[in-house]
């Protein structure tokens, strides 16, 4: 360097909350659309008597974010995220332990519907799974469908609305009352499957891997549409992809299973924290690919 | 760092070529710092012999210190935008992109040094030089312990460096206040004073950029950002 001109100056320079008996009055499951907000109190869940898949995880789901739960294959988030709209027990032998509320009311409560739940609570699934002999516009209305009550005109105006808002409508609205779902691409099957579940007006909309089997560009897509989606849901994904994690959420939940092949929560955190400087040994692990 | 220990090792995980190729990089920015460390050495070194040929060969070697700089820096490009780091080994790598940006204005600094002996090549020193050699041999010293400090992501280590910046601020203004001296008594000193102001003021600023790098340590080893400049230090 060739010395300054000038002389410097000379000196420069997740709560974990314990679980409370659960009130035995009927639970109406009304949803707050200022901010339905989940939470899971010491939930356990189990395939059988003797295989127990999750133990005791405390988590919060609040509104209008998005949640990410990572965490090595066969940690539980899938079996955690199926509890929070109790599609969990469908499965034969199937239970779960603890509590999940829903602003604050107890899904698992005897006198709640587990069919209302899982309206209120909507899944997309990781592999897109339209209906392939209805069309499009069939597939978007088939929840309400099963529901009855609703007139031609109404179905359409919720299917117009819910297509418009995965982004989907401009694409298929040549062809979407005549054309087969499964002539779509695996993105706008995806985006389909997600007006699906919109259609039926959820408060929270849970995601399982939801493109896991989708190319870079239909991945893209469905993130933008989480983050928009988000001002209108509360939403909790599931994902492989700690990418993903870290480019839509806002919170992230890491799970893991140790030895006993148990899925516990070990850490829950702004996502911004989790994926820069986590508080957890294994979670630093994990996120910087020293095991899992 | 989580928990306060390292992280596990990384060789037996599943990222075990980005883990390398990390620590790869690690080891280049020692070989740059070392580079930077002998410059500046040899540079006072250069001013203190009236080393000519020496100088001529310092500054035509910053070069090198630029060159490899850019090397790291892309390097840890390649890596952030092809693995997605995360956590410690982001902050790593950020802090790796920081700390040669640091090392290659070092060697400018050093080079300015050698580019001062030359100019000055045919005059006598107005004085001999003591307290900048030590002022070099304090910033030297304090840069290659800060590097390890950064491999071994030893804050309390880096903490202790960057204090020591305090020594190289005293004897700067000591070496300030005699040429000062010698200036306001000999006029004709003015022109050679003003250089080896110029040589003290260098030496300073390496070791004020010696603090930028343990304040880099702090937040690979911590994910805080904690500022060592002067006021900072508590």
């Amino acid at each position: 360097m060739v010395p300054s001109s000038k002389l410097a100056p000379p000196i420069s320079e997740a709560d974990v909350t314990v679980p409370t008996p659960v009130p035995p009055e009927p639970v109406p499951l009304e949803v707050n659309q200022d901010g339905p907000s989940m939470r899971a109190r010491e939930l356990s869940a189990w395939y059988n008597v003797t295989r127990k898949a999750i133990e005791h995880v405390s988590l919060e789901v609040p509104a209008h974010r998005i949640t990410a739960i990572i965490g090595p294959s066969g940690c539980g988030k899938s079996t955690f995220i199926r509890c929070l709209n109790r599609m969990h027990e469908v499965i034969r032998g199937a239970r779960a332990e603890g509590h999940v509320e829903l602003n604050g009311e107890d899904i698992y409560s005897a006198q709640v519907d587990p069919v209302r739940v899982r309206r209120v609570v909507g899944m997309v699934f990781q592999k897109p799974n339209p209906f392939p002999m209805m069309t499009i516009f069939e597939n978007v209305v088939a929840g309400l469908r099963l529901e009855g009550g609703y007139s031609r005109a109404s179905l359409e105006e919720v299917a117009e609305r819910v297509v418009a808002r995965v982004a989907l409508f401009d694409e298929v609205k040549d062809v979407w009352k005549r054309g087969a779902s499964s002539s779509l691409s695996g993105g706008q099957q995806q985006r389909l499957c997600i007006a699906r579940t919109l259609a039926v007006e959820p408060a929270v909309v849970l995601m399982d891997e939801p493109c896991s089997a989708l190319d870079p560009i239909a991945t893209y897509r469905i993130e933008e549409l989480m983050v928009q989606l988000k001002q209108d849901y509360t939403i909790a994904i599931v994902t492989h992809n700690m990418q993903q994690a870290s480019r839509v959420s806002d919170y992230t939940a890491f799970m893991l299973a140790e030895e006993d092949r148990i899925g516990r929560l070990v850490e829950c955190g702004p996502t911004s924290k989790i994926f820069t400087n986590p508080s957890e040994r294994r979670t630093e692990d994990y996120i910087t690919g020293r095991f899992g | 760092m989580p928990n306060g220990s390292p992280p596990a090792s990384p060789m037996h995980g599943p990222r075990t070529t980005f883990h390398r190729e990390l620590e790869r990089l690690q080891d280049e920015v020692l070989v740059l710092g070392s580079m930077v460390e002998k410059a500046t050495l040899r540079a006072v070194d250069a001013l203190r012999e009236r080393d000519i040929a020496a100088a001529h060969v310092i500054e035509s070697e910053d070069v090198l210190v630029n060159r490899k700089r850019f090397e790291i820096e892309e390097a840890a490009l390649l890596l952030i935008a092809t693995q997605q780091p995360m956590a410690s080994d982001l902050r790593r790598l950020a802090a790796i992109v920081h700390i040669v940006t640091d090392l290659e204005r070092m060697g400018d600094y050093a080079a300015g040094i050698a580019h001062i002996c030359i100019q000055i090549a045919d005059e006598p020193l107005i004085k001999p030089l003591i307290d900048i050699p030590r002022m070099a041999d304090i910033a030297a010293s304090m840069l290659r312990r800060a590097l390890d400090a950064f491999i071994a992501r030893d804050v309390a280590a880096a903490e202790a460096i960057a204090h020591e910046d305090d020594d190289v601020d005293a004897l700067y203004q000591q070496v300030y206040r005699e040429l000062l001296m010698l200036m306001l008594t000999n006029p004709r000193t003015i022109d050679q004073a003003t250089h080896l102001l110029w040589v003290a003021h260098n030496l300073e600023r390496v070791a004020d950029r010696v603090q930028n790098i343990c304040e880099r340590v702090v937040f690979v080893a911590t994910g805080r950002m904690q500022e060592f400049s002067r006021g900072a230090i508590s």
